[in-house]
């Protein structure tokens, strides 16, 4: 196969501009649209998502073929703005552009009707961009500047309906993420004086400066993980996730599987991999400590997702466990539980999304909110719950679905590496998930309807459903979904499947010898960023 | 003590006195006093330790200098605007609130 | 040979346009309006063409008159004035948009904004240029006379009382900068910033020690450092919205520019334990002014003080810039830039909600979010910079600080200025929070105009446009600071 990256071709500027610049214009004209200029949107939009897409897979095909992409903007001496796409980055733009297509989808049909929808979606095509671009990221400072903007971008999605419910929740999602934010940037400037570069490098940049400041090494990965922590909704700083339920549905699909919880837990994979380089970051000690973080989130979210009645916020809790399957992955030192962490964050992504469309649909079609509510819904909603089912499945870790693929390739890097705890962790979580999901499934296929088939629906504030059955646009983004959940993990072993991706991406962090002729390949490697 | 010296310890004192004044006096046409009075203070401590540089050789190293007093006439001009200023709006302060002192305004 | 117009025309021109700009609007009253907005342009355009000059040649020297220096006055424009002087012409071409359409129907104010406001720019411009100590503190009173008449300008009891003690203030604040330039001229026998530099190595100590008191204490209090603040918010909560504007982003940056020569040209970095002392200030004034702003009930109110807090980050640039040097005053000039632009663009955006809802009460803004959406916007973008979060001015200003900060282990200076952007993120928030949620009672809203809403818009983007700038501003802030530093007036430029 050729070289993915060839240093010998010269670097692509315009795609990584181009990709940006695909959901950042659409958005900036959207807001400009009048209310009432449905069409015209919806083809800014689509066409926007449809042309992220064209150019991810491009980048992807052209990865391929050795071509390089890379843009760059100085900005501060010998620290310049890049934007870089290497093997990791296609994973997460590939995820984020897909799942963003859908997404749009999936919002136009459900804020059908609704007010102020250019205001929305000028902002989830700005929430998108900030996205790509944490994706792009090719040093610390870039990332950093991608990550506050995709604060700022989301905040406006959270408190949308500008109810007071609403506005609180977005306090405390701005308190949460300001506050990370700022440890992020104190690590960052902490760290740049330091190593005097910041450009993502596989294996990390830190090695030179761990003999002599070990201390402060530690303190800065501290920090950094606190700043990315957040967002990745990590125990004791996840409890702005499920407040942030008040927004409607397609932002909480945006949040937990596209955007921010995404970004944060990719942030992590970044700077255990890339800044650190995962076994610097083991010698130095501070694996284990994010291991045992990782741990104790996923047994807690769990938790605590046994006891939500309210469907979105069990979801929300389920998010929780579920991403930080990706930080155990990465905190577990090996090569395989490296590879069960990344390709974590696709079918974590693809399942939640799945899960959340179809929460939407119920509350937009029947009304339904919450857990109790839904006995022999699957009569009703056939397809939504069939989508419903699937993730659900997948969640639990059931063969051959995409959740079963991650757990497989965690126990083995556990084994691997010669720790157990992480097989009991597993074990408990998925035996959790069963108990919060098998329930609702049961309850939803196999009970009888209550007698009065729309609960106070009315009275949530929203307006009341009328719709029979969900529309084409809100069944299609989650039957996509669930198809695809199946179809990777069926799958897995296909070239361009996720989990190759992954394989690849953990070659290139642990790999031998001659993987170290492609490290040159990423130029901030050298003396520039 | 030499001449300069004295003038400038004077220029201190009524810069002092000045500064005492502007600040235990409600009343805001003695604070605009007060103003002047460290202003008057200021020009004083100019004029009196006013000198040339030194040059080489020089008889009288207290050559009067006219630089300072050129300077010190443009301060007046300065000061006796914003004294002209300052009294404008007291009058209109007046006029509008029937006070002429600041008073607590922190309650609007 | 220079071309023409060369630099000295450029020069001559940012001071003298907006000059004859201001008798114009003075003398023909009903013309105000549009004269003064074509003077803003022409303003606008000479300092341009300083500007370009400037980054084409280096330094540009001129003597007025032809006078040579001991007698005639010397305008330099080196990159710092130039800097500084770019940023009042962006801010003021925005405020002259933005008072035509807000003065338009009261008509006694708008014929005595116009004027003062141009002499205000026409002040700002000669301060900027001038190197010589007298001069600096005639342009320093100028300043001070128009921004105190521009604060009494609505006429309330309020803006009176502002006015009046912001004028008390300010005299004092001059006579105190006075008093140490006598001291100066006695021990120095010159008034010209580069024979002062010269001189004072061999200047009697305590002589020099207490000039340095007594000028850094009248610029501090006309910068209104913590705890010197006391006369800011009145001041800058009272008047209208214009005026507050310029009163922010530019009043009080005049003396901190004056401060910053003295200290970098004169006295050779001040002394220690004084740097100290005033990055404590400046660190307590963070705190202090951005927990006030949170508690602020009204938005005008949360500005001032929310100005209080930021200047104190510009004083924390004395202590870390006596170890770290240029590229510490480099973040805090970046800070002061990125300051003017977006607090001129806040406080724009609070006379739009003001004119919209006749109120400023932040628990009330009542759904402005769809109602006012371009002034929401730019509130918010212009808040971004005052956090200092990417990309932004005041975020490329932050980092420079928080580096030097680390280099140097002053990890409480990290902490505040961290702190500092934290709190700033939710007095700001607070109020973007607040203009999503409706009110109990509907509230009648009166139009804005266009211009006021875009001129707010463009202030708040050239703020953050900033953040992507260092390339250039960076290098233009260094123009001419080497030639002074070592002390040798060295003929860069024409002269």
């Amino acid at each position: 196969m050729t070289p993915l990256f060839d240093p010998q071709l010269p670097a692509n500027a315009l795609l990584p501009l181009l990709v940006l610049a695909s959901s950042l214009v659409p958005g900036m004209i959207i807001f400009f649209l009048a209310e009432e200029r449905v069409r015209l949107r919806t083809v800014l939009n689509l066409g926007g998502a449809l042309m992220k897409l064209a150019l991810v897979g491009f980048m992807l095909w052209g990865s391929y073929q050795g071509q390089r992409f890379e843009a760059r903007l100085p900005l501060l001496e010998g620290l310049d703005l890049v934007l870089r796409v290497g093997a990791l980055s296609l994973l997460f733009l590939a995820l984020s552009a897909g799942l963003w297509f859908l997404t749009t989808i999936y919002a136009i049909g459900y804020l059908e009707g609704a007010p102020h929808r250019s205001r929305f979606f000028g902002f989830f095509s700005l929430c998108v961009t900030a996205t790509v671009g944490v994706a792009m990221s090719g040093n610390l400072l870039t990332f950093v500047l991608f990550f506050e903007l995709l604060t700022l971008t989301t905040y406006p999605l959270v408190v949308h309906r500008g109810t007071e419910a609403a506005r609180q929740a977005g306090q405390v999602y701005l308190a949460h993420t300001v506050l990370a934010g700022s440890l992020l940037l104190a690590g960052t400037v902490w760290l740049y004086t330091l190593t005097g570069t910041l450009g993502f490098v596989p294996r990390g940049f830190v090695a030179e400066v761990a003999e002599t400041h070990p201390g402060a090494l530690r303190a800065i990965f501290a920090l950094l993980i606190a700043g990315v922590g957040v967002k990745a909704a990590l125990v004791p700083l996840h409890s702005w996730l499920p407040r942030a339920m008040v927004a409607p549905a397609p932002v909480s699909a945006l949040l937990h599987a596209v955007a921010v919880v995404k970004a944060g837990a990719f942030g992590i994979v970044l700077i255990v991999y890339d800044v650190f380089g995962v076994e610097q970051a083991a010698e130095l000690g501070v694996t284990g400590p994010l291991a045992a973080v990782a741990a104790v989130t996923i047994i807690y979210g769990s938790l605590r997702a046994l006891f939500q009645d309210d469907l979105k916020r069990r979801l929300a809790f389920s998010t929780v466990s579920q991403v930080s399957y990706i930080v155990l992955g990465v905190a577990i030192v090996g090569p395989l539980a490296s590879v069960g962490g990344i390709v974590h964050l696709v079918h974590q992504g693809l399942m939640k999304i799945t899960l959340f469309f179809c929460a939407g649909n119920l509350a937009e079609t029947l009304g339904i909110h919450k857990v109790s509510e839904m006995r022999g819904v699957g009569r009703r909603m056939p397809w939504t719950m069939a989508a419903f089912t699937i993730g659900a499945l997948g969640m639990i870790g059931v063969p051959p679905l995409a959740g079963f693929i991650t757990k497989w390739y965690l126990s083995l890097g556990a084994l691997e590496a010669g720790v157990h705890w992480p097989l009991y962790v597993l074990m408990a979580s998925s035996l959790l998930n069963a108990a919060y999901f098998l329930p609702i499934l049961h309850a939803a296929w196999f009970a009888e309807p209550d007698p009065a088939p729309t609960h106070a629906a009315a009275a949530d504030g929203h307006a009341a459903p009328s719709r029979a059955h969900a529309g084409w646009l809100l069944l299609l983004p989650p039957l996509t979904t669930a198809a695809l959940s199946v179809l990777i993990g069926l799958f897995a072993s296909l070239p361009f499947s996720p989990l190759e991706w992954s394989l690849l991406i953990a070659e290139r962090e642990f790999e031998y010898p001659e993987a170290r002729a492609d490290v040159p390949l990423r130029p901030g490697a050298g003396s520039d960023d | 003590m030499s001449q300069p010296v004295f003038w400038a310890l004077v220029g201190m004192a009524l810069v002092t006195l000045g500064l005492y004044a502007l600040i235990v006096h409600a009343h805001l046409l003695r604070k605009v006093l007060a103003l002047n009075i460290i202003s008057s203070g200021v020009f004083l401590v100019f004029i009196g330790l006013a000198r040339r540089a030194p040059e080489a050789g020089a008889a009288l190293p207290m050559e009067p200098d006219p630089v300072p007093q050129a300077m010190v006439l443009t301060g007046i001009v300065v000061a006796v605007a914003a004294t002209g200023l300052a009294l404008a709006l007291i009058v209109r302060l007046r006029a509008v609130t029937g006070r002429t002192t600041l008073g607590d305004d922190t309650d609007d | 040979m220079p071309s023409f117009p060369g630099g000295m025309e450029w020069t001559l021109a940012s001071v003298f346009v907006p000059l004859t700009g201001a008798l114009l609007c003075f003398l023909l009253p009903r013309r105000a309006p549009l004269l003064g907005r074509l003077t803003a342009l022409l303003t606008v355009a000479a300092v341009l063409g300083l500007l370009l000059t400037v980054l084409a040649e280096g330094t540009q020297q001129t003597a007025l008159g032809g006078w040579p220096a001991p007698l005639g006055i010397l305008w330099r424009a080196d990159g710092l004035s130039v800097a500084l002087m770019a940023m009042t012409a962006l801010v003021g071409l925005g405020v002259s948009v933005y008072a035509h359409a807000y003065f338009r129907d009261k008509h006694t104010e708008g014929a005595f904004f116009w004027p003062l406001w141009l002499m205000l720019w026409t002040a700002l411009d000669a301060l900027f240029l001038s190197r010589d100590l007298f001069n600096l503190y005639v342009t320093l009173e100028l300043v001070g006379f128009a921004a105190a008449s521009l604060t009494a300008l609505d006429g309330s009891a309020a803006a009176l009382r502002g006015a009046i003690r912001y004028l008390l203030i300010s005299m004092l604040g001059s006579l105190s900068y006075l008093l140490g330039v006598a001291l100066i001229y006695h021990a120095c026998g010159s008034v010209d910033i580069v024979l002062v530099a010269e001189r004072i190595g061999t200047a009697p100590d305590l002589v020099v020690a207490v000039a340095l008191g007594t000028m850094t204490a009248g610029l501090v209090l006309k910068t209104a450092l913590f705890p010197l603040h006391f006369w800011l918010p009145p001041a800058h909560g009272s008047a209208p919205a214009p005026v507050s504007a310029v009163l922010s982003a530019l009043v009080v940056k005049a003396s901190f520019y004056l401060l910053l020569r003295l200290w970098l040209e004169v006295f050779d970095g001040g002394g220690p334990w004084l740097a100290e002392f005033l990055g404590v200030l400046g660190a307590v004034a963070v705190v202090w002014g951005s927990v006030a702003a949170l508690r602020q009930a009204r938005l005008k109110l949360l500005m001032a003080y929310s100005t209080v807090a930021q200047i104190g980050y510009f004083f924390m640039a004395f202590p870390l810039a006596a170890v770290g040097g240029g590229a510490v005053w480099a973040g805090a000039l970046y800070l002061v830039l990125a300051h003017g632009l977006a607090k001129a663009a806040m406080f724009l955006s609070v006379g739009s909600v003001l004119r919209f809802a006749r109120h400023d009460r932040i628990d009330e803004l009542d759904r402005i979010v769809h109602r006012l959406p371009l002034t929401l916007t730019a509130f918010a973008l212009a808040g971004v910079s005052i956090m200092g979060l990417p990309p932004s001015g005041g975020f490329i200003g932050k980092w420079l600080m928080l580096e030097a900060a680390f280099r140097q282990g002053r990890y409480g200076f990290v902490a505040v200025i961290l702190l500092g952007g934290v709190l700033a993120a939710a007095y700001v928030f607070r109020v973007v929070g607040h203009a999503f949620t409706p009110t109990a009672r509907a509230q009648r809203a009166r139009e804005v105009p266009a211009a006021m809403e875009w001129s707010a818009l463009l202030l708040a983007l050239a703020a953050i446009l900033l953040g992507l700038l260092p390339p250039l501003v960076l290098p233009l802030l260094e123009i001419g600071q080497v030639a002074v530093v070592s002390g040798v007036a060295a003929p860069a430029g024409s002269g």
